[in-house]
């Protein structure tokens, strides 16, 4: 998934990559381009996972996870850096979720659950400022579930934001006019997708044709 | 003559009091002011809103203040964090307040109160929950919620260099909240792994102009909190 989005990464441009899988995308920069990671944490110029040995507790992530930083890095603080990405300074970026709507709704920070520790960090700000919004997800959470449908019923990190979703089973655009499968992962079929998905796929030679 | 080197950790925090503000800098333990923190427990000031991005891991540095039972309110924007459990059971126990603030919206909040912005609209939080009772205002056609500067009593921060006039230079990404913080309060203590002898810091790499900083302390070696957590170990020892 990290890999198949990073081919999808125009060259030059700046990229936000949120927590979780989405961390893994700077791991595959295509030959012959060059893209500039920004972590949110105040560093543009993300480079790969170090090795154990070179590890620097105080360049981390959004994760948290030590990384590295590229020639011709720069570091700056968490005012500036949401003033980049609030600002519509990115051009992508790529986050989590826990559910996205066929309108491009996403919901990836609370369960909404009574028991639940919300936890924000900066999505609301990426979603309200980054140009385009790709997801990398699960197609379906841990029990099963479709967590792409016709509507959210987590709390809302943003509302029609969402652009792009890469799953394990699929890569899926969100248009004005629905869902369309831009990609089907190896093995898998049309209907096996449709039916773990919780809102109408369309594939784009039907509508074209 | 200006000198706002200090030697003794119970004298950085000597003047926190009950029930102040303080700002805590750090995005988990990189920039994180651990020996100021574990000063603050040792000094004993209760009823503190805390504002800091995370909520600490284990039971050291911030996770050690929250549970000690300092802390009555967290003003942060993720208080989930790998190997943060003190938090968590407060919060489900009804024990500690949240104010849950998007990352970026904080930071805003933090540099406004420093600026002398009292107030200021954002796109962050539209549509969502968390701008549910704040007002609003279209501007070019678009949605943006109304937010509020913060400002502390007092902001506890770590930093790489320092000299006697409180100019502060950080290390890589533990420079975060940092800056924004030391503007923010009324009184700024500094931990730096160095003092500097003035004039060593070249103006033009200078990050946090001294104004912002009211005492420096020197901790050569700090603590490595990912290594604390990871052998269990509690603050206080």
């Amino acid at each position: 998934m990290a890999k198949k989005t990073a081919l999808d990464i125009p060259d030059g441009s700046y990229v936000n990559l949120g927590i979780g899988i989405p961390e893994m995308v700077a791991d595959f920069v295509p030959e012959g381009r060059e893209l500039i990671y920004q972590t949110e944490n105040g560093l543009l110029g993300m480079g790969k996972v170090p090795e154990k040995e070179n590890e620097d507790r105080e360049l981390v992530n959004a994760g948290k996870k030590c990384v590295t930083t590229i020639p011709g890095a720069s570091y700056f603080h968490h005012a500036d850096s949401f003033a980049m990405i609030r600002g519509g300074h990115i051009d992508i970026c790529v986050l989590g979720a826990m559910q996205v709507s066929k309108d491009g709704d996403l919901a990836n920070w609370s369960t909404g659950a009574k028991n639940a520790i919300p936890a924000v960090g900066g999505a609301m700000d990426l979603v309200a400022g980054v140009k385009r919004i790709f997801v990398i997800t699960q197609h379906v959470t841990k029990h099963g579930d479709p967590k792409i449908m016709e509507k959210c019923t987590f709390p809302l990190t943003g509302k029609k934001v969402v652009e792009r979703i890469y799953t394990n089973l699929a890569i899926i655009d969100i248009k004005e006019n629905g869902l369309f499968v831009r990609e089907l992962g190896p093995g898998v079929d049309f209907n096996y997708l449709q039916k773990r998905t919780g809102t109408k796929l369309n594939l784009y030679s039907e509508t074209m044709a | 003559m200006i000198n706002k080197q200090i030697n003794s950790l119970s004298e950085a925090v000597a003047d926190i009091f009950d029930g102040a503000t303080i700002m805590i800098g750090g995005f988990g333990e990189a920039g994180s002011p651990v020996e100021l923190i574990h000063a603050l427990i040792d000094h004993g000031a209760k009823n503190l809103t805390v504002v800091s991005n995370n909520t600490g891991s284990g039971y050291v540095g911030l996770a050690a203040l929250i549970a000690n039972k300092q802390v009555k309110k967290m003003i942060c924007s993720f208080p989930r964090t790998a190997n943060s459990t003190v938090f968590a059971e407060l919060y489900s126990a009804g024990e500690i307040e949240l104010e849950l603030v998007p990352q970026g919206t904080l930071a805003e909040r933090i540099r406004s109160g420093g600026a002398g912005i009292p107030a200021f609209y954002t796109p962050a939080s539209v549509n969502t929950p968390l701008a549910e009772g704040k007002e609003s205002r279209i501007f070019d056609g678009k949605e943006f919620v109304l937010e509020y500067g913060i400002k502390a009593d007092f902001s506890l921060v770590k930093c790489e260099n320092a000299d006697r006039y409180g100019n502060l230079v950080y290390h890589a990404t533990a420079r975060n909240f940092n800056p924004i913080m030391c503007a923010a309060a009324r009184e700024t203590i500094v931990q730096a792994k160095s003092i500097v002898n003035a004039g060593e810091i070249d103006p033009e790499t200078v990050i946090t102009p001294g104004i912002y900083v009211k005492k420096v302390i020197e901790i050569n070696h700090p603590v490595n909190e990912s290594e604390l957590v990871a052998d269990k170990k509690r603050y206080p020892w």
